[in-house]
């Protein structure tokens, strides 16, 4: 403020820089996005134009019927539900119960367990690829989503625990030493006194555990090959000929999934960035 | 007795007052209990798997066939035939491309990221008008899958007709040399992660005390004093922690490369990409069990020279 009395010039700059660099950010992380969805509404022939005329050209929405009706597309949806949903349900139980247990309980060797699993959750995935390979192929759940839904484990229990943890930790000791006098089971303990108010937490972490789900790809690729996962049949969208990329559709489909994701993660804004920070500082 | 039902005996004192040892013991009894079907599910998707790959790495076996094994010892590591070729993947000039690439991937991507991380950071943690609005956009790069940014962006380096391959460089096939398409990838990772780093950044802002800024603003500190002299040194933890978290994912980057250069570029430009182009493209189970030991090292090394030269804490 002072500065606007003493030397006005010098604040006015200041200040056009600084919304200039707001407004360069602002493009700089939406442009990409805002880009791919101009081009899900252009028809194929419109993509040579030159940029002011393609952002000109009509409108169609010939790419969203043609991906929403393609049956491999279609099965991909389902499969990514099935599994994302599948890995992010056993994490938040087996993941309540351990936060319980780490964040509540004092026990030898707790210490050595919280390593172990922030260990696994900075764990290259590729290092166990081969070995998971040959079990799930063993057990007769190649292309079956159960084998990839067990194999999400990998990453969505490390996190959930973490996060959980935390939250556990959180909240006041009276409420679980309230229902331990009454001779409440530690189940009972879990599910009638803390779950209740865990319940933003479980929100939240199960919210992250599923974008995280639902964008993988590597094990997607690998243990999967008729019953494809969205991001597989995204990558591997093709047209007619094998050198034509039909990026028309490739973008819709793009949306389509992406879509959802982005409304999630705006309606649990705050949670997000409360659950992020607790899953990446502190595991 | 168990914590289920303690037996009390009449006028007992209230459970509270009684943390005798037997109650401790039964209650880490509980917490073993609770935490079993976490470790059995790592065991099996994390830990087993682990030793099989551990083993295969000294393994000559086939991903078809992975029963008929036999122990070659550190062979797909290093091995020289009596002709002089050499077949161990240490001796593959491409994996030492991989590497050399992942390693720029991840030093480049990570360093830009915590800086523009830091800049937007920065600028959201100030008022001003469409302050909100500005970090409700950060998180939509981050919420984008991967899969379908590298998707996007290969359409804007498209070299007929993308926004950057065809406008920007005038039909320059980016991703098809080897030595642009690095930097190609490290844009894209920049731009998904940015708002990861940013949203790290800016929690930790926020936790500083605001009564320190003032009173270095009446001792007439200037901002950038304030800056190199106060929040960086606080945020110090909350920042390496994010590096050391970002560094990981960045060396076992996968998707961005696989989906815009198709399997065998990626198999030159990271690590991951080169063990799964063995392990599974060409059914090396050996050797690509070895690559990805290979990869399982390197990791942990870079760990703890990060825990250990930095002190991170975790807890």
């Amino acid at each position: 403020m002072n500065l606007k009395r003493t030397n006005p010039g010098l604040f006015y700059l200041q200040r056009t820089l600084f919304y200039l660099l707001v407004i360069v950010i602002a493009v700089y992380l939406l442009f990409p996005f805002a880009w791919a969805v101009l081009t899900s509404f252009r028809r194929a022939a419109d993509l040579f134009l030159p940029p002011l005329q393609f952002i000109a050209a009509p409108t169609t929405i010939d790419n969203y019927t043609q991906v929403l009706n393609n049956p491999s597309f279609r099965r991909g949806l389902l499969f990514s539900t099935i599994v994302a949903v599948g890995a992010v349900a056993v994490s938040l139980l087996f993941g309540s119960f351990a936060a319980y247990a780490l964040g509540r309980f004092r026990f030898r060797g707790k210490q050595f367990i919280m390593y172990i699993i922030l260990a696994v959750s900075v764990f290259p995935q590729i290092a166990v690829l081969g070995g998971l390979f040959t079990l799930i192929t063993r057990f007769g759940l190649f292309d079956n989503p159960i084998g990839l839904m067990v194999s999400y484990l990998i990453f969505t229990i490390p996190f959930t625990v973490w996060v959980l943890t935390s939250f556990v930790r959180d909240i006041p000791g009276e409420l679980e030493e309230a229902a331990l006098v009454d001779g409440a089971s530690p189940l009972q303990t879990l599910f009638r006194v803390l779950f209740p108010v865990m319940m933003p937490a479980l929100v939240t972490t199960g919210l992250l555990a599923f974008i995280n789900a639902w964008n993988e790809y590597l094990f997607a690729l690998t243990f999967m090959s008729t019953n494809r996962t969205v991001p597989v049949v995204i990558a591997n969208y093709s047209g007619a000929s094998q050198f034509d990329q039909p990026w028309g559709p490739i973008m819709a489909a793009s949306i389509v999934v992406t879509i959802p994701l982005i409304a999630l993660v705006l309606i649990f804004q705050r949670n997000i960035v409360s659950g992020l920070t607790a899953g990446a500082v502190k595991g | 007795m168990t914590i289920n039902a303690p037996a009390k005996p009449p006028g007992a004192p209230p459970a509270r007052a009684r943390r005798t040892p037997g109650i401790e013991a039964s209650r880490a009894r509980t917490a073993i209990i609770l935490l079993l079907p976490t470790l059995i599910a790592i065991a099996l998707v994390a830990g087993f798997p682990l030793y099989r790959t551990i083993f295969f790495s000294a393994q000559e076996a086939n991903l078809t066939t992975p029963d008929q094994s036999v122990f070659v010892g550190l062979q797909n590591f290093w091995f020289t035939t009596a002709e002089g070729i050499g077949l161990g993947f240490m001796q593959d000039p491409q994996w030492w491309t991989a590497v050399r690439n992942t390693l720029i991937f991840t030093v480049f991507s990570v360093f830009l990221e915590t800086v523009f991380g830091m800049i937007i950071a920065l600028v959201v943690n100030s008022a001003f008008a469409g302050r909100s609005f500005l970090r409700t956009a950060m998180l939509i790069p981050w919420a984008i899958p991967t899969v379908v940014s590298a998707q996007m962006w290969a359409y804007m380096y498209n070299d007929s007709f993308g926004l950057i391959g065809q406008g920007l460089l005038g039909g320059q096939a980016l991703l098809a040399d080897s030595s642009t398409a690095i930097w190609a990838m490290i844009a894209v990772d920049v731009w998904k992660t940015t708002s990861f780093m940013a949203l790290l950044i800016l929690a930790g802002l926020q936790s500083l005390p605001g009564d320190m800024y003032e009173a270095a603003d009446m001792d007439g500190a200037s901002k950038w004093t304030q800056f190199w002299r106060m929040t960086l040194p606080l945020l110090r933890p909350a920042l390496l922690v994010a590096l050391v978290f970002r560094s990981l994912d960045a060396l076992r980057v996968f998707d961005i490369m696989y989906v815009m250069l198709g399997a065998n570029v990626a198999a030159s430009t990271s690590m991951t990409g080169y063990a799964r182009q063995q392990l599974i493209d060409n059914q090396l189970l050996g050797t690509g069990s070895a690559v990805s030991v290979a990869i399982f090292i390197i990791i942990m090394a870079i760990v703890v020279i990060y825990v250990t030269a930095f002190r991170v804490k975790f807890d």
